[in-house]
């Protein structure tokens, strides 16, 4: 199981590329892992707001569906358009052709409440 | 503290996410639910089912005494054969549905769902109690077998493998009892997958030699390990009905298109007088198969709507792994059954296109 260092994560499950105040938002390596095969993926569009703590989209295996939730709060100015078409890419390339939305960030305090590798990893650990 | 099968080790050994079903800790998948459901309708899957129950009956009135708690008419059974039934309240709801195995006309072995073994058991002594079937002795004998389905249009061939029994004398719901991978099992040519297959019931301490012995006699022919989610898809496909999705005590057979094992013309069954009156009466609902025509995944409990009104819910729903299309089974308002009829599902905010389509989903 993959935690690349650079990113930041969520105890939701979430990935975070933080490059100024443009963050990539996925899920985890771990969560794909969770899910199984993921069959379906509803993301928001360009120009919506998301809210820390909320969900903004949803992943569907064939057994569940998870909503995923906004790990910061800002407008999604970038849609992965692709992974709807090809859901399966989840599973296969969670970190880069599965990234899900970018987001301009409001509120930039908000990426210090995220943890970074090391902790996620014994998050999960301790799960 | 949840039960396990004697094939817990394999579990573990094989890496499959285990979960709780029924009271039971199971495998759900070990691969992934879409190659394990493929591999079954490509080739073969083997699947843990020790956590369904066995119920034994016996003596003089065995047969008499199972005319009167089963919808289906048990005098067509021969001996060597099974009868897929199902029992009824008074009121006409599903207490359970089950398969009846005849040994001979004095000796049955009915097969039932886990979580309800124990609720069946204890309806099947309150019937006795009050019926005049003195003779008839009954007796929850779970613990005495293990279960393993193996299923798939390779089933077999792998099978043929093991065993001297000769296997294409057991035709389709016919049972015998040989030896696989020398261990005494009852080979039934049975199945909830809609693939050609064999379930094999034997001795709990067996379970593991046979289990061990099928994977690597198939394994070069595809024969995977698959779990309940597999399971759960591959059923769903063939539209089978599961217990708590689409027969409960506030369905009736009736409803749940079970008409072709509800026996009415039988003098006499538990359940019978509500089911002919709903007959008479018309059926209220019934269940249908649907096909979603726009992307999506319908659930379990998702609202069914016609031309913008409420019509009923869906009762199970995934993605097909065969179609890769959403596909559904629902209890929908009695008069909405033609095949062709657009429907709609709710699936969150959205009301996504559905029609009712032939069942099984998937054509063999």
């Amino acid at each position: 199981m993959e935690f690349p260092e650079d990113l930041k994560y969520t105890e939701e499950h979430e990935w975070v590329l933080v490059e100024g105040d443009l963050v990539t938002i996925g899920i985890t390596d771990f969560a794909q892992d969770s899910l199984g095969d993921v069959v379906f993926v509803e993301l928001p569009e360009v120009g919506v707001k998301v809210e820390a703590g909320k969900p903004f989209g949803v992943v569907e295996s064939v057994k569940a569906v998870s909503d995923i939730y906004a790990p910061v709060t800002g407008e999604v100015v970038e849609v992965n358009e692709e992974l709807p078409e090809t859901p399966e890419v989840l599973n296969t390339s969670p970190y880069e052709d599965g990234w899900m939305i970018k987001v301009r960030v409001s509120d930039p305090g908000e990426l210090d409440e995220l943890l970074d590798a090391d902790e996620y990893r014994e998050f999960i650990e301790e799960d | 503290m949840l039960k396990r099968t004697p094939l817990y080790p394999a579990h573990r050994e094989l890496g499959a996410r285990m979960v709780e079903f029924g009271g039971w800790e199971m495998p759900v998948q070990y691969r992934g639910v879409i190659e394990e459901h493929l591999a079954v309708r490509h080739a073969a899957g083997l699947f843990d089912v020790s956590h369904m129950g066995e119920i034994e009956v016996k003596g003089p009135q065995a047969e008499a005494f199972l005319q009167e708690l089963c919808i289906n008419d048990v005098h067509r059974l021969v001996n060597g054969q099974a009868q897929y039934s199902a029992m009824c309240y008074p009121t006409g709801g599903v207490v359970d549905d089950l398969l009846i195995y005849r040994f001979d006309g004095e000796h049955f072995l009915l097969c039932v769902n886990a979580a309800n073994t124990d609720k069946d058991f204890a309806w099947i002594e309150e019937v006795l109690g009050d019926c005049d079937f003195s003779a008839v002795k009954c007796r929850n004998v779970s613990a005495d077998f293990a279960q393993l389905a193996l299923q798939g249009p390779a089933a077999a061939t792998l099978l043929a493998r093991l065993t001297d029994t000769a296997l294409e004398r057991i035709t389709g719901y016919h049972f015998y009892e040989g030896l696989v991978a020398r261990v005494p099992c009852i080979i039934s040519r049975t199945g909830y997958t809609g693939e050609d297959g064999f379930e094999l019931y034997c001795h709990p301490e067996a379970a593991l030699t046979l289990w061990r012995s099928l994977l690597e006699v198939g394994g070069d022919d595809g024969l995977l390990p698959a779990g309940l989610g597999a399971r759960d898809t591959l059923r769903l496909e063939m539209k089978y009905p599961l217990y708590g999705h689409e027969l409960s005590p506030e369905i009736s057979p009736l409803e749940a298109g079970l008409g072709w094992i509800t026996r009415l013309e039988k003098p006499s069954f538990i359940g019978r007088e509500a089911l002919l009156r709903q007959q008479q009466a018309g059926i209220p609902r019934r269940l249908v198969g649907l096909a979603l025509t726009e992307a999506g995944v319908p659930r379990a409990g998702y609202p069914v709507f016609h031309q913008g009104e409420a019509v009923g819910v869906v009762t199970s729903g995934t993605l097909s792994p065969s179609l890769r299309q959403g596909i559904a089974i629902a209890l929908v308002r009695g008069d909405l059954g033609r095949v062709g009829t657009p429907m709609e599902i709710g699936i969150r905010q959205r009301r996504v296109a559905a029609e009712i389509v032939k069942t099984p989903f998937v054509r063999k």
